[in-house]
């Protein structure tokens, strides 16, 4: 990998205590422990590990949603660990994010027409909303949506459309790294393989960074380049997709791993530890 | 050869309302003691229809026009609330999809488990107190004394699944219907609870029916299969033939969109439009011939 577009040295992040009701259970330890994580231009990188793990705290300390508490986060070469909230949105165009459901990241009650043009007039990247209309016309093909699709709520569109929509979202101001944050855990096999293959479609065609984060190791097997394997906030194995799944070193990865059921009866694999 | 312990034969089910849309198409299947069988298919396919279907627990906006269910001979389907209560309460159980929402948060783990003791078998509070703690014991529940006075909310999922496989063999029923009862779980957990599953149903020779919508946990614990698409089987029998042999195209289609950790990236292949059209039109033939006969 040449120069990564993002990267975490030293990583340290975690949310502030808790007040209230349950302060008493929530003291204010970090979530990740010095994590040293990068993604390269056109990379997609997967960040897998279970409930608790810290994968979406990480996502979000990536994104600059949260502060780290210690190490640095750099974009592009600039360190913006301490940039703050008007300093990093010029940045926030650059870097975007897909969400679990997107039916909680629509807005309900407007249009998947004004959910799409809205971005590119408040970052004036369209004069005018017939401008951005026409460019939101032409992204809808690139996500295989129909633009009738334009005209509805979320609600009245399927599980998997309603993906395509967040997606679309997440690169209509064309950014250069895309958030992915369980993005195809609640969707059918069959909408899932679609999702799947548009996000490698468009790391082709836009040359997109993704992180790729994920419980999922099929999926991720799936999708991504290189992954990086966390537990108990910290990376317990990274390396090449093909060489981690085909030779796990740690044996978390493994557990992971066998954990997945392949579609081929083995009478042995439910009584593995 | 005995007779299997479930038998459903032409379950058919429509919505109530104008549409009067097909939700069950004759759907037949057979499941005998101490066999585990996978309902598979994706979202709305049918699967948790015929779930609920048995326990007579179909939602109002769905009605069953057709068909039976045999438990052990008898037609539910023909029972009154009454007798169907008493038999499902006595020899069918339901571990359900989600065990943060399937416990009552307000009661202690040990009451909840020693209700139905009480209740349909008639055990003292103390003889009840007894079983409930063997339960716990044998769902590998550590400290299980201790857990008997915890509520809900103070297990983590796994636990919290466990007691309900504890609760749902409880009564030693001959029949427990698992509806996606490992996706709310996280992988490593997932697998533990499914082993428990095949070790309890082993153990106890109950027949399950299993419902899940991921091929992979189908494989490792079903012995036979029924495939849905529209509330139609297109496959059904062993596993093994199923999974390594599917005749039909649907199942092939639904095998290559299925993402795999021991092959190199080769992204799944979304489910062609053609291979859709055609199970459609199958579809749509098997209702034609069904206007014609009936």
């Amino acid at each position: 990998m040449a120069e990564p577009l993002i990267e975490a040295r030293g990583l340290v992040a975690g949310y502030a205590g808790r007040r209230g009701l349950a302060a008493r259970r929530s003291a204010s330890a970090p979530v990740l422990h010095g994590i040293d994580v990068a993604v390269g231009r056109g990379e997609v990188v997967g960040i897998v590990g279970e409930s608790g793990s810290g994968k979406t705290t990480l996502g979000r300390a990536l994104l600059r949603l949260i502060a780290p508490l210690a190490g640095a986060i750099r974009f592009d070469g600039v360190d913006i660990t301490g940039f703050d909230e008007a300093a990093l949105r010029p940045l926030r165009r650059r870097m975007q994010m897909i969400f679990q459901d997107p039916m909680l990241s629509l807005n309900p009650r407007r249009r998947i027409g004004r959910a799409l043009t809205d971005p590119l007039l408040l970052h004036r990247r369209a004069a005018n909303r017939r401008v951005a209309e026409r460019m939101v016309t032409a992204l809808l093909e690139r996500v295989g949506l129909p633009t009738a699709v334009l005209q509805c709520y979320p609600h009245e569109l399927s599980g998997g459309q309603r993906q395509r929509v967040g997606i679309a979202r997440s690169i209509v101001l064309e950014p250069e790294f895309v958030l992915a944050d369980e993005i195809v855990s609640g969707l059918d096999a069959s909408t899932q393989a679609q999702v799947l293959k548009l996000l490698g479609e468009l790391k082709r065609s836009m040359s997109l960074s993704i992180a790729f984060i994920s419980h999922d190791l099929s999926v991720v097997r799936a999708v991504c380049d290189r992954v990086y394997v966390m537990a108990q906030g910290v990376i317990v194995e990274e390396g090449a997709s093909d060489a981690l799944f085909q030779a796990p070193r740690h044996a978390y990865t493994r557990a992971l791993i066998d954990a997945i059921p392949l579609p081929v009866p083995d009478p042995n694999w439910l009584s593995q530890a | 050869m005995s007779p299997p312990l479930l038998s459903i034969a032409g379950l058919r089910a429509r919505r109530r309302d104008r549409s009067a849309q097909p939700i069950l198409r004759d759907v037949s299947l057979t499941l005998a003691a101490g066999e585990v069988h996978g309902i598979l298919g994706e979202s709305g396919a049918g699967k948790s229809t015929v779930a609920k279907a048995i326990l007579g627990l179909v939602p109002r906006g769905i009605r069953i026009t057709d068909g039976r269910i045999l438990l052990d001979g008898r037609n539910l389907l023909a029972l009154d609330s009454r007798s169907l209560r008493r038999i499902l309460g006595a020899e069918a159980a339901l571990i359900p999809q989600d065990p943060s929402t399937a416990l009552n948060p307000g009661r202690r783990v040990g009451a909840q488990l020693t209700d139905g003791l009480r209740l349909w078998r008639g055990l003292s509070a103390a003889a009840a107190d007894r079983r409930a703690l063997a339960l716990l014991e044998e769902v590998q529940i550590r400290e299980p004394a201790r857990v008997m006075w915890l509520y809900p909310h103070e297990l983590s999922g796994g636990m919290r699944q466990r007691v309900l496989i504890a609760a749902a063999f409880a009564l030693e029923p001959k029949l427990v219907i698992a509806d996606e009862p490992t996706t709310a779980l996280d992988v490593t957990v997932q697998k533990q609870i499914l082993r428990l599953i095949r070790v309890m149903q082993t153990r106890h020779r109950t027949a399950v029916l299993f419902v899940t919508h991921a091929l992979g946990v189908a494989a490792q614990i079903c012995d036979t299969l029924s495939l849905l698409f529209m509330g139609k089987v297109m496959e059904q029998g062993p596993a093994a033939d199923i999974l390594l042999a599917p005749r039909h195209a649907y199942t092939r289609a639904l095998l290559a969109a299925n993402p795999r950790h021991d092959r190199p990236a080769s992204s799944p292949e979304p489910i062609p439009e053609p291979v859709i059209a055609a199970c459609k039109a199958e579809v749509a033939a098997a209702d034609r011939a069904d206007a014609e006969d009936g």
